[in-house]
């Protein structure tokens, strides 16, 4: 099977039901998208499918063939994920880091179809990650200022 | 090694010299370190701070830190980083002594050894505090040596030049040369005496205290190149996931592994080594199923079938044994300080309050769950691991092995939170015998299911508290009993007393002015691992305290502020051994008693701030709670919102914090912003429930956490400045956490009149009627 994984082709041989985090995890090695639930609860591991976030620990390789995958590696490559990463070091967004690849991925999607977000925007899009060290109000205001500095799509 | 008999016996050396300690030393039992303090003879005095853990401190430049001939700086961390921001903090000090330009700074990250670079157990809120002084030397003696170097390249006496910012400078002719430039000469020259060293003035500082550097992992993180102890990666490795026992103390009865091993991608099923009588850190028993991913190995899991023998905690219940910790408060227990005469004080008194708190089992769930990678060649073993306690890892692994620590290799990563969960470095054994056992590399990943399922929990308790009060109010007898299964269990299950480091966090060293007083401590047994969790105990016993003082002044129809201000008394310092408190987080009493003018200092700032007593609308209150932990002073105001349905938001929270000098203010606010947030999380929904010695939570449906939607938008923080930096420091990953979950409870009483006294909060608040 083959996946287009931020713009580029790779072919992989797995079972069809293999979620696509273990494929990029540990059969491609792609280790920026995480594990953290396994059942959609926690958003560690978001990746865009066609641009929409979704948890790449319940979507199987099968589903994610033919789609535009886009991991936390491949981000920075679009205004929007540039836009991101730079707020978030700007205002020292992360504390363990580890959810922070699945946030800024939610973000990216966010930003894509809301360049300015109200507070509940940012309250439905990012209410699926989970962050345990608590860096939520930096993670409102990286996105506010990712935004007024006119992330376009 | 793998299905080989467990040659640890129960009576085994670190079990007994754990008692030993436990004994001889008294209170300076450190949490983090009942595995393996340094031996002391009983005649020797007694060592504090750092110098009092496991290989003391190392200020050695030639240990911490190189300069190239390019200029660039590369600073060693031997502390774990697990968010609190140690890997920024700790080569900033450095830094500073050293006039580094921060932007010429690498950091690099210490294996597991502690020899060569002192204490590495990264708990306690201890790695700035006992490592600031250690760090500044480091620098100082690197910066006089570029100094000397310097002076001798121009022929001039040393006390002409001065370094400044990456370059040395002859202040006379003005002349200059980069740190590059003269490192090699300077790393031929001796290192200065300890008692020669100039530190820089704290006027001069360009980085402590002051903030403004960006995180040292920051770009990695945010563009998913950090290396995580669950991201290593080989060609040639394998990745597992075990199914363990569901009970602590369960073993195998038999197993069928033949589906399991059939299951595509599956490489091999294995039995681990059956579990022992105590738990310490050692692994589980368990099957492991070893795949070309994880994906498939968990897939494979699914197929295994398992007969357990549960043993002895298969009948663990929570709701019963929350019934039993409940008979034991209401009995009197082993007294642990005792002042005046509480029985007439209570017989004298005009009115008496009792109120009983329940704190139940919390997990840490840190969102990187346990996991770590090992790859066993020719006796070696080279280990990757998200661990707080590098050479407990590096000892266990060896053990487990069969070979000696040399031959165990452990490379600290970063820790997608750690909380306590990862000193305890069962999964980086398992990974090492997997590895062993596969003759390749072999990544071991727990499932958030096996994460709850077998965490070591923070404890359970019951804290009963009775008070007497006099004809206005005032309390004049205080009678608390605390019952928990102490985390002193793991290494001797039949503890049945919280050990002085428990009893140190906020129980017995209460800094309350009252003069008839009794604390015991009723006995209570463990049926699960238990563990610590950030704050440890100051969770129970500052939730227990701060939600009954806020009942005393509601009953005595006084203000809160008021009269917690009134219970803690006139400014003074309390020798903590003068409250039976030997433990003392570590610390010298002299050098940190418990100073209850900073502790009034920090109520009086949070109150002035978050305008205390303002007028809020209906289903609107205020709660207050403070608390002394990890030597540092920490008052809340938690403001909430509750509506006709029941349902809490968390508008604002207001927290003033003094640790004494801040070494990066930015560290220190991102780690009380958490603690608010973790606080809630505990006080909300934290709980781990038990039936026939099994958990019953899986995943986050069920363990839920506090998310960004119903976290308090508005988070204001009171940093008490201090400029004087012969203060010594105080902790800060932890002391944020203890107020939060009675400061949120005392504000839900304001705002309904409900008192909550039993966590988690969940749907408390709801109106019956």
């Amino acid at each position: 099977m083959e996946l287009q994984i931020n713009d580029q082709t790779v072919a992989i041989v797995a079972e069809p039901a293999l979620p696509l985090l273990w494929v990029l995890r540990d059969l491609l090695g792609m280790t920026g998208t995480k594990y953290g639930c396994g059942m959609a609860l926690c958003g560690a591991c978001t990746v865009l499918i066609d641009g929409q976030a979704l948890r790449s620990c319940v979507l199987t390789l099968e589903q994610a063939v033919g789609k535009k995958i886009t991991t936390i590696e491949g981000i920075g490559a679009t205004p929007v994920g540039a836009a991101l990463q730079g707020a978030w070091q700007e205002l020292n967004v992360p504390q363990c880091g580890y959810c922070q690849a699945g946030q800024i991925m939610s973000a990216a999607a966010l930003l894509q179809v809301k360049p300015h977000p109200s507070d509940a925007d940012i309250d439905a899009a990012m209410s699926g990650n989970i962050c345990r060290c608590g860096t939520y109000t930096r993670i409102r205001a990286a996105i506010k200022q990712a935004a007024d500095q006119g992330a376009k799509p | 090694m793998i299905a080989a008999d467990e040659s640890t016996s129960p009576e085994g050396l670190s079990r007994r010299s754990f008692l030993l300690r436990l004994q001889a030393m008294g209170g300076l039992v450190l949490v983090a370190d009942v595995l393996r303090i340094a031996k002391a003879a009983p005649t020797d005095p007694p060592k504090y701070g750092a110098e009092g853990m496991p290989h003391g401190t190392v200020d050695s430049p030639l240990v911490f830190l190189s300069v190239g001939d390019d200029g660039w700086v590369t600073i060693m961390v031997h502390r774990s980083e697990m968010g609190q921001g140690v890997r920024t903090g700790m080569p900033l000090i450095v830094a500073e002594e050293l006039e580094a330009d921060w932007a010429k700074v690498r950091v690099q990250q210490a294996p597991a050894d502690e020899e060569k670079y002192g204490s590495q157990d990264t708990d306690g809120s201890r790695s700035t505090r006992h490592f600031i002084e250690p760090m500044r030397r480091c620098g100082a003696a690197a910066r006089m040596m570029l100094e000397q170097a310097a002076a001798l390249s121009w022929s001039v006496p040393v006390a002409e030049v001065r370094a400044l910012n990456h370059e040395v400078v002859h202040q006379k002719t003005g002349r200059k040369l980069g740190y590059g430039v003269l490192a090699k000469r300077a790393s031929k020259l001796p290192v200065p005496a300890r008692d020669s060293l100039r530190l820089k003035s704290p006027q001069d500082f360009r980085y402590l205290g002051k903030g403004g550097v960006a995180l040292a992992d920051g770009h990695d993180i945010v563009t998913g190149q950090a290396q995580y102890g669950i991201d290593p990666w080989f060609k040639d490795m394998s990745f597992a996931v075990i199914a363990r026992s569901p009970v602590l103390g369960g073993s195998i009865k038999q197993f069928d592994g033949a589906a399991a091993a059939a299951s595509p991608g599956v490489q091999k099923v294995l039995q681990m080594p059956a579990s022992i009588a105590t738990a310490e850190f050692h692994i589980l028993a368990g099957v492991a199923v070893i795949a070309n991913s994880t994906g498939a190995a968990i897939a494979g899991r699914k197929l295994l079938k398992i007969e357990w023998e549960d043993g002895a905690n298969g009948s663990y219940d929570s709701d019963a044994y929350h019934d039993a910790l409940h008979d034991a408060a209401r009995r009197p227990g082993m007294v642990v300080r005792e002042s005046g005469d509480v029985d007439h004080a209570f017989q004298s008194s005009a009115k008496s309050i009792e109120a009983e708190y329940y704190i139940p089992h919390i997990a840490h769930a840190t969102m990187e769950p346990p996991a770590a990678v090992a790859r066993f060649t020719d006796g070696k073993c080279e280990v990757w691991a998200p661990t707080q306690a590098p050479q407990v890892t590096r000892e266990d692994v060896a053990k487990h092995l069969g070979i000696t620590p040399e031959n165990v290799t452990v490379h600290v990563m970063l820790l997608g939170g750690g909380f306590g969960r990862k000193s305890k470095p069962d999964f980086a054994t398992e990974a090492a015998l997997l590895s062993q056992a596969m003759g390749r590399p072999v990544k071991v990943t727990w499932t958030r299911e096996d994460d709850l399922h077998h965490d070591f929990l923070h404890t359970v308790s019951v804290e009963y508290l009775k008070a007497g009060m006099d004809a206005d109010g005032k309390v004049s007898a205080w009678l608390h009993r605390s019952v928990a299964p102490s985390l002193a269990t793991l290494f001797d299950p039949k503890i049945n007393h919280e050990v002085p480091p428990e009893l140190g966090m906020g129980f017995i060293n209460l800094p309350f002015a009252i003069s008839n007083l009794r604390l015991e401590n009723p006995e209570a047994s463990a049926h699960c691992r238990v563990g610590w969790f950030r704050s440890v105990s100051n969770i129970p016993h500052a939730f227990a305290i701060q939600s009954f003082v806020s009942e005393l002044a509601a009953s005595a129809n006084k203000n809160h502020r008021d009269y917690l201000l009134e219970l803690i008394g006139p400014a003074r310092k309390i020798d903590p051994r003068s409250q039976q408190d030997s433990w003392n987080h570590g610390e010298s009493p002299e050098r940190y008693p418990v100073d209850t003018g900073r502790l009034r200092h920090v109520i009086e700032t949070v109150t002035q701030e978050a305008e205390w007593g303002k007028t809020l609308a209906r289903g609107r209150g205020q709660g207050l709670a403070a608390h002394y932990s990890f030597l540092s002073y920490t008052a809340v105001v938690v403001e909430v919102q509750i509506d006709d349905a029941g349902r809490i938001k968390i508008p604002r929270v207001d927290v003033a914090f003094d640790c004494g000098p801040q070494v990066n203010p930015d560290r220190i606010r991102s780690q009380l912003e958490g603690a608010v947030i973790m606080g809630i999380s505990l006080a909300m929904f934290g709980e781990i429930t038990f039936k026939r010695g099994r958990s019953q939570q899986d995943n986050f449906h069920q363990y839920r956490v506090t998310r960004i939607n119903e976290a308090p938008t508005d988070i204001r923080l009171h940093l008490i400045p201090a400029t004087d930096w012969s203060v010594p420091l105080g902790g800060v990953g932890e002391p944020g956490i203890p107020p939060i979950a009675p400061a949120l409870c005392n504000a839900i009483f304001a705002a309904t009149g409900k008192r909550i006294r039993r966590l988690p909060i969940k749907d408390q608040a709801k109106r019956t009627t």
